[in-house]
């Protein structure tokens, strides 16, 4: 079987563009993404697109070619990007296309995002009475797991801190100022222990990758970066999700737990061959948990990594150097590939002032999104 | 005059009673608890409605911070009289864990593993002037 290359990559700058709609920052992206590796919209035998709230993903097709593409559009809640993208792997892994495209654009209103009970299957009592907002469910569960570890509130406010320092270096990112620890723990307590510097904001954004097979991708370039794993799992009955009225009385693994595991197997890898990492922080009590359940570190033992500053862009582990969700903010369709992109450019050595140093070769992603689904990759040069 | 008190949501826990109650659903074949049990998580054959326990201990908690949006939300608060409040899952033994509203929304009052228990609690007014009420639980006061 052949292996599963990136060739192109594109990005519309994140944060607030209000002279463009979403779709539009989709196709800046795709063509950002073509021009990349000297291939043309036409060339595309595939795509697969995501957007939460920015219009149907195909109707790109009327910013970039009535070329009878085959489009599919994806929607995966926050792992939205990651599902395009594994879709995008299948398509060239079986045979069938050689090149395509995978792409996730989004723009939403500010604030924390209003969703319907209903279409997450709940009645309306539970919006009406306030219980419907993922930001209480993130506070919750980041609270129990401090609790369970010995993990101090502070821990959170150091993930958030080096976010807003590697933002601060990416040209591409919303949020590009340094915030210090003071300000980010005495910042509006918005669901107890996170602050509202802790948190990631809905805001804009696309992002877009050129997939092709090896032997396709050798014609366009000779810096392939090689896709080895594209995993995706849901929940099991047990795992700790948003929006749930009730929870069993025995946890299951979470859902990053069965996708992570399965990344490592595909691509013959483990944790500790991992030179640059993205995993999801919608707020800084995401990546300590994600920490732990993507097998970089035990549970608890994230303060310490933290205070060691071990996941900076100079650390032994480098997490979320272009600033994550945190300094990116999160336009739902976007964000997955923002992560690909982001180990992309840092594999090829293109990170500018916040390339990981020594020559990364394998890098790691990881989404993860309601109602509990996980998708992850591996990613090498 | 004594308003009338409307359950947010039929079904949800007994009312009007003395001694309110969740309403769940056992499923038998897996012996596993559903709520609430309005919703069809699985079929009528297989399940019948159970009334959970009123005590409990906190799984977990964290306190809104600021006023939710409408749509969803049907507090009668505005930005200037809203007050933060408490959210958690209480653990009820031997059944589930249950999400919930916490009577306390002062984080330093709260504490993992206290001692719970569900009271019905007015939290809105319809527009024919009923008061609808909801289930919340609060601290045991007089916990060892």
């Amino acid at each position: 079987m052949t292996e599963v290359c990136i060739i192109g990559i594109g990005i519309h700058k994140f944060g607030r563009t209000p002279e463009r709609t979403g779709m539009q920052q989709g196709a800046f992206a795709v063509r950002q993404a073509l021009s990349d590796c000297g291939l043309e919209w036409k060339d595309m035998q595939f795509a697969f697109g995501g957007s939460a709230a920015a219009g149907s993903a195909d109707a790109l097709v009327n910013e970039l070619g009535l070329t009878g593409v085959q489009f599919v559009n994806v929607a995966n809640g926050c792992a939205t990007g990651g599902s395009a993208l594994l879709s995008a792997y299948t398509a060239i892994k079986s045979g069938e296309f050689d090149v395509g495209v995978a792409v996730g654009f989004d723009k939403h209103p500010r604030g924390a995002f209003n969703p319907d009970p209903k279409a997450s299957g709940l009645e309306t009592w539970y919006g009406d009475t306030g219980l419907m907002l993922t930001t209480q469910f993130f506070g919750m569960k980041i609270q129990k797991y401090l609790h369970d570890h010995g993990i101090s509130q502070e821990a959170l406010g150091l993930v958030a801190q080096k976010a807003f320092r590697n933002g601060a270096k990416n040209p591409n990112a919303w949020r590009r100022d340094e915030i210090d620890l003071d300000t980010i723990m005495n910042s509006d307590m918005l669901a107890h222990p996170l602050t509202k510097f802790m948190f990631c904001s809905p805001s804009e954004g696309g992002a877009a990758l050129i997939l092709a097979s090896e032997q396709t991708a050798r014609r366009y370039t000779n810096r392939p970066v090689f896709l080895r794993a594209a995993t995706l799992r849901t929940r099991h009955y047990g795992s700790f999700e948003v929006f749930s009225p009730y929870q069993a009385l025995k946890r299951a693994p979470a859902p990053t737990e069965f996708a992570s595991q399965a990344a490592y197997e595909m691509a013959g890898v483990g944790p500790e061959d991992i030179d640059v990492i993205q995993i999801q922080d919608t707020e800084s009590g995401a990546e300590i948990m994600h920490m732990a359940e993507n097998g970089f570190c035990k549970d608890g033992d994230q303060e310490k990594l933290l205070r060691e500053r071990a996941t900076d862009i100079d650390g032994p582990m480098p997490m979320n150097t272009d600033g994550g969700c945190i300094a990116n903010g999160e336009p739902i369709g976007a964000s997955g590939l923002r992560q690909v992109y982001e180990v992309v450019l840092q594999l090829r050595g293109e990170a500018g002032e916040r390339q990981v140093q020594n020559n990364p070769k394998t890098g790691y992603t990881h989404v993860y999104g309601a109602p509990g689904l996980s998708a992850c990759t591996v990613l090498q040069n | 005059m004594v308003k009338t008190q409307v359950p947010v949501q039929e079904g949800l826990f007994t009312w009007p009673s003395d001694d309110p109650r969740l309403i769940g659903r056992l499923e038998k074949s897996t012996g596993r608890i559903y709520f609430p049990a309005i919703h069809n998580y699985v079929s009528d054959e297989d399940s019948e409605e159970v009334l959970l326990s009123k005590r409990g201990t906190l799984w977990t908690f964290t306190i809104q911070g600021f006023l939710p949006k409408n749509p969803p939300y049907k507090g009668p608060e505005t930005l200037e009289t809203f007050k933060p409040y408490g959210v958690g899952y209480v653990e009820l033994p031997g059944e589930i864990i249950v999400e919930t509203r916490l009577t306390e929304g002062d984080p330093d009052k709260l504490k993992i593993g206290m001692e719970m228990e569900m009271v019905i609690v007015p939290f809105a007014e319809d527009e024919d002037g009923n008061e609808i009420v909801t289930f919340a639980f609060k601290p045991v006061e007089d916990a060892a």
